[in-house]
């Protein structure tokens, strides 16, 4: 094909062939990516909240501990994290990332570093939304709990964290879209997952522009699934509010400072 | 003990402060059991933040609060006074229920769940009996059809009546109601005051800060001026309505009836 923009290098054909009935390695690596991000989300949700509850406990200790853990992941690049963790601490000859088994899966070294990383990267940012949601439930809320004689932990179990929960949904499924498209970066590090693979190919076939397409609409189908069954939690948790009141918090949280890039 | 002699509810000597503001300045009250005390004042008195240092939600500066002979928040160690942990001021709490001016229900709970939550989570009960118990109190508020509705759903004067369930549900000593119907809408606040009459009236010991003289004035054992953080009169229903012996206390009964 030529045109005035000159040559065009498109195998049509070959970019169908990917899109629809891709071979086993880019299952694998699809595979990988979902498996990383849910994992390395997971842990973050868990750590993301103890961070929080640190950061708004009473030792000072504690909250400068929080404080730090917050401000050194949020406050450097997430590419130079994994780099420093995985290639830089192995350099320095700190930890050679030998292989580890964990039941029946088999964590490799890059693996090990993608999972450290990217949960406590990601724990940061969950920390500062699960402060703000927690903070956000009114102080009458406290009180009445106390008053029926809830203990601090008590109360939060079932009073505070199922409100909070509420809140922290939107931005957590925002999080996880971001998290998914992070996960590209481990490719960096060696890691075959979804664009990882199609970087291997591309090595064999020089098939760029139809891999790295066939790669992007992937993570497009990935990250649409997930806002999917995001607007399904989100559903459930609301059950208790009323239509009007419902529509007025979506429209608050549309435009909250919590989504947005990274 | 020697709770009923004293009295249920002992305050005595009472100061609190916010930043300079002090708020109390020395209250000392005495409630016996089965007792309806409503506390009256302008605002900024200083009603408010003594019942909410009955129950230690307000930590108090100086002075002493007993609930049924058992110090509340705090015990006395090497002659100074410590403040309690969490768990001996939350088992206090059970002793002693609140309703709040703005309801404070729980918003992701049915009114079930909502009257329920203390006895199961607090008290560790059993789900079915504590759902009998629950429904027998919200069919006593009258509320009977209103088991699966969310605070949402329901009129002001219908979740302060849950509120007022919630606090039952834990069988406190004594019931403590701050500005119970000053948020509701003047059509529901007869229903609320209602459920109040009838509590009154089975016994319950409260302690009532209201601006519904009518109500005080009916139902009341005994009233108590407060003014700038002090009490300034205290007595009988009549004598203080009819025969108000301070200046200040005829001022404000003037500026509010």
């Amino acid at each position: 094909m030529t045109t005035i923009l000159g040559n065009f290098n498109l195998d049509v054909p070959f970019l169908l062939h990917y899109l629809f009935n891709p071979p086993g390695i880019v299952w694998h690596g699809l595979w990988l990516t979902i498996s990383i991000s849910v994992i390395a989300q997971t842990i973050a949700v868990i750590l993301g909240f103890v961070v929080a509850l640190a950061r708004m406990s009473k030792p000072a200790l504690l909250r400068g501990w929080a404080a730090l853990f917050i401000w050194s992941w949020r406050g450097t690049p997430l590419l130079v994290q994994l780099l420093l963790v995985y290639t830089g601490i192995a350099a320095a000859g700190i930890y050679r990332y030998p292989d580890i088994t964990v039941g029946p899966f088999l964590l490799s070294g890059p693996m090990q570093a993608a999972l450290f990383t990217l949960s406590f990267n990601e724990a940061a940012y969950m920390a500062e939304i699960f402060r703000a949601a927690i903070q956000s439930i009114d102080r009458g809320q406290y009180d009445a709990a106390r008053a029926i004689g809830m203990r601090r932990s008590t109360a939060m179990r079932w009073i505070i964290l199922p409100q909070a929960l509420r809140i922290v949904i939107p931005p957590l499924g925002n999080d996880f879209t971001l998290m998914i498209k992070g996960t590209a970066l481990l490719s960096i590090i060696g890691l075959r997952e979804l664009f990882g693979t199609m970087e291997n190919i591309n090595a064999a076939t020089f098939r760029t522009f139809e891999l790295f397409f066939v790669a992007a609409v992937w993570y497009l189908i990935l990250t649409s699934v997930m806002t999917l069954i995001q607007r399904r939690v989100e559903a459930r948790l609301s059950r208790h509010e009323l239509p009007a009141e419902r529509r007025f918090r979506e429209g608050l949280l549309s435009r909250s400072l919590l989504s947005g890039q990274r | 003990m020697a709770a009923s002699d004293a009295g249920l509810v002992q305050v005595v000597d009472v100061h609190k402060s916010f930043g300079r503001l002090e708020v109390l300045r020395g209250v000392s009250m005495t409630v016996g059991r089965g007792e309806v005390v409503c506390l009256i004042g302008p605002s900024g008195s200083g009603k408010t933040t003594l019942v909410r240092c009955i129950n230690h939600l307000e930590r108090i500066d100086a002075g002493r609060i007993l609930v049924a002979g058992e110090s509340v928040g705090y015990r006395e160690r090497n002659g100074r006074l410590v403040e309690e942990s969490d768990a001996i001021i939350a088992a206090r709490r059970q002793n002693i229920g609140m309703v709040f001016q703005r309801f404070n229900l729980f918003p992701h709970l049915t009114a079930l769940e909502n009257v329920s939550v203390g006895p199961l989570r607090v008290l560790r009960r059993g789900r079915g009996e504590v759902y009998v118990e629950a429904k027998e109190l919200l069919s006593s508020v009258g509320l009977a059809d209103k088991f699966d509705s969310y605070p949402a759903q329901l009129s002001g004067g219908q979740q302060q009546r849950v509120a007022i369930a919630r606090a039952l549900a834990m069988h406190p000593a004594v019931m403590l109601f701050d500005e119970p119907t000053s948020a509701l809408d003047p059509e529901t606040v007869g229903e609320v005051l209602d459920v109040m009459r009838k509590l009154a009236k089975g016994g319950m010991t409260m302690i009532v800060v209201t601006h519904e003289m009518g109500f005080a004035r009916e139902v009341a054992d005994r009233i108590i001026m407060m003014d700038e953080g002090i009490v300034v009169e205290e007595g009988g229903a009549d004598e203080i309505f009819a025969r108000p012996e301070m200046e200040r206390t005829k001022a404000f009964l003037r500026a509010i009836l």
